[in-house]
């Protein structure tokens, strides 16, 4: 699954450098190939869960409750290390390393006669005293990461706050969506690099184009898996609230947000992973630092095994900010995660 | 039966049990339907869902409504509840106008309490959650009270240790059973279970008659049932409505004389099997108008 992600990961970067962001399809692909291994782990997970459980509905006290995660955390490892799922992964990996060591380094074949192989990438990234001056020992390669990570978040946090209540009217309110979404649907398909000229000419300095372009896709990933979320609640769930003596605000907040969360958690998902897409085709247009910038000067300064490790760094930091999302997700929807458990899929 | 009164504790409803019966005039959630028409759409291409439709729920009974799949009978329960709208006719609950000339929709409230087909407890809260949910949307209760309140309804109907529970974690039984507590909590004039047992196997379809039979014989709350199973509904009901196919009006109405509380041993009594068969041949006669309709199961 790893590393399944870190390849789509790879894939996307390319992706992004030749055609800009994917489209829909490449969305929806992307979304289920992620929910699967989810609900996976979202099973083994909640299995454990419950049988803790169980001791702690009887008090549910504070200190029971403490130690209740500690040996759900253990019960998870148990299980994870006794399935064949972590040895699998291992050998995913392995056959991926082998691939690329057999094709570059021994076979050497033509197609790659320009790529570094994986020893060089590996003595490269590892080294104290780098060739080309980047290694996990020089603080610039951090400066790298951090510099990304803040656009990538402050252009996350952005587009949740502006697209997660946008979806939501979107859902809630016919006349709402008449006007806008036909305005929002035409937006949608350009993709993030055609905005580059105009944010540019929009915005001043280099940061905040960069955070726009960044901000675009998650937005659009937000908004429209948010409004899906809304429309894919059961009827007789608001006609129940309604039934039970609630008004159209309380029916907003118990029904409408409450239903649509796990759509809105799939969104965001989708969103963080767009938006790194989106920042490397910013980086590479302008800025002075961030992991695409560094992928982009080393191309040109034909420092290759630079560039991969700033593509690998991409796939690790992307991979972890999507699983956090996932884990808050989780955190947040605990009926869902037990609900899940049971194999219910109501 | 003793006529001293019964210590408390020795059952967890004792305590919950109504005062006797009061009067017929005293009971409420009498519904009358009259003249009631339900048209889809506008104009020739208009199909007659409901039409003429006239009869009446009386208060504090079980009325049961059978008739062919899609011949209308939720059409008949949405627009009391509230969810549709009615073309013309009125419906008149406990003398006041629901729905009518002039105000073709009625609003939902809790007065009027549905019991969806495939259950509508909100996933994402608790049992205990759900149960209080009415009476503190209507700012009747505060929490502390409304869960209060609700700890004494699932008690009574024996659901105590599942209050921490998400809805999906128990039982579809479970689930309808709680979510009549959940109507229950809001002390509504009627209950209108619109095919609530239908995804249930039989064995479950059993208990739950049972159990809501007994919720009945505690609350004497009015009920409208909907179904199609003609067995649920003899076992069921004071009085059996049956529909003809669409559009949908009164056939036959039947009074049910076999006394309440009643249980399982009533399956096999001869005047059950007597009020099966006039049943059985009133649909089967409009199952076969339905069926040469070419009306689908829905």
């Amino acid at each position: 699954m790893n590393c399944e992600a870190a390849g789509s990961r790879f894939a996307g970067v390319l992706g992004s450098l030749l055609a800009g962001l994917p489209t829909g399809a490449a969305r929806v692909a992307g979304s289920a190939e992620g929910e699967d291994g989810v609900k996976d782990l979202e099973s083994t997970l909640a299995a454990a869960q419950i049988n803790a459980g169980e001791a702690a509905t009887a008090g549910f006290a504070e200190g029971a409750d403490r130690a209740s995660r500690v040996e759900i955390a253990a019960y998870r490892l148990k299980q994870w290390l006794t399935s064949p799922r972590p040895y699998l992964m291992l050998l995913g990996f392995g056959l991926f390393f082998a691939f690329w060591y057999l094709t570059v380094e021994v076979w050497k074949l033509p197609r790659f006669s320009q790529m570094p192989g994986p020893t060089t990438i590996i003595s490269e990234w590892l080294s104290p005293d780098p060739t080309y001056g980047l290694s996990i020992y020089s603080p610039e390669y951090y400066q790298h990461i951090w510099v990304s990570w803040r656009r990538v978040s402050v252009a996350f946090l952005l587009a949740t706050a502006t697209g997660v209540p946008l979806g939501l009217f979107l859902g809630w309110s016919q006349p709402f969506k008449e006007y806008v979404f036909p305005v929002f649907e035409l937006l949608r398909p350009i993709p993030p690099l055609a905005w580059v000229p105009l944010a540019i000419i929009m915005f001043q300095g280099s940061e905040t184009p960069i955070v726009f372009l960044t901000f675009l896709a998650s937005f659009y990933a937000t908004t429209l898996n948010t409004m899906l979320g809304v429309e894919s609640i059961d009827v007789s769930f608001v006609r129940a609230a309604y039934c039970l003596g609630a008004k159209r605000r309380q029916v907003f907040w118990h029904v409408i947000v409450p239903g649509a969360m796990p759509f809105i958690f799939t969104g965001l998902q989708i969103s963080v992973g767009v938006a790194w897409f989106s920042l490397v085709a910013g980086e590479m247009v302008s800025g002075q630092y961030g992991l695409g910038y560094l992928i982009n000067t080393s191309y040109t300064m034909v420092q290759y095994p630079t560039m991969v490790i700033g593509m690998i760094t991409l796939g690790i930091v992307g991979y972890a900010t999507s699983a956090a999302v996932r884990m808050f997700g989780n955190y947040l929807m605990q009926w869902r995660t037990r609900e899940l458990a049971m194999g219910g899929d109501k | 039966m003793k006529p001293a009164p019964v210590p408390s504790g020795e059952r967890p409803f004792a305590e919950a049990k109504p005062p006797p019966l009061a009067p017929q005039a005293h009971r409420k959630g009498e519904i009358r339907i009259a003249d009631v028409v339900k048209i889809y759409g506008s104009g020739t291409s208009g199909v007659r869902a409901v039409d003429n439709c006239t009869f009446d729920v009386p208060a504090g009974k079980i009325t049961v409504v059978v008739g062919p799949s899609g011949c209308g009978k939720t059409t008949l329960l949405n627009a009391i509840a509230g969810f549709h709208s009615i073309t013309s006719g009125t419906i008149h609950l406990d003398g006041a106008l629901l729905c009518g000339p002039g105000r073709l929709k009625a609003d939902p409230g809790p007065d009027r309490i549905v019991v969806f087909q495939n259950g509508a407890l909100f996933p994402w809260k608790t049992i205990i959650e759900n149960v209080a949910f009415g009476p503190m949307m209507q700012g009747r209760l505060n929490k502390k009270e409304a869960f209060e309140k609700a700890r004494g309804m699932l008690a009574e109907a024996g659901l105590r240790d599942l209050e921490s529970n998400y809805p999906g974690e128990i039982s579809s039984g479970m689930r309808r059973r709680v979510e009549i507590a959940r109507a229950l909590m809001n002390d509504p004039k009627v209950l209108l279970l619109d095919e609530p047992y239908r995804a249930l196997d039989s064995l479950t379809k059993s208990v739950m008659h049972e159990a809501l039979l007994e919720t009945f014989d505690r609350n004497q709350v009015t009920i409208f049932f909907i179904t199609h199973d003609l067995e649920e509904a003899i076992f069921l009901g004071h009085r059996v409505v049956i529909m003809t196919t669409r559009p949908c009006r009164p056939k036959k109405i039947l009074t049910v004389d076999i006394p309440h509380p009643r249980d399982y041993s009533v399956l096999t009594a001869k005047r059950f099997r007597e009020y099966l068969d006039e049943t059985i041949a009133a649909v089967h006669e409009e199952a076969l108008k339905a069926f040469a309709a070419g009306e689908r199961e829905r």
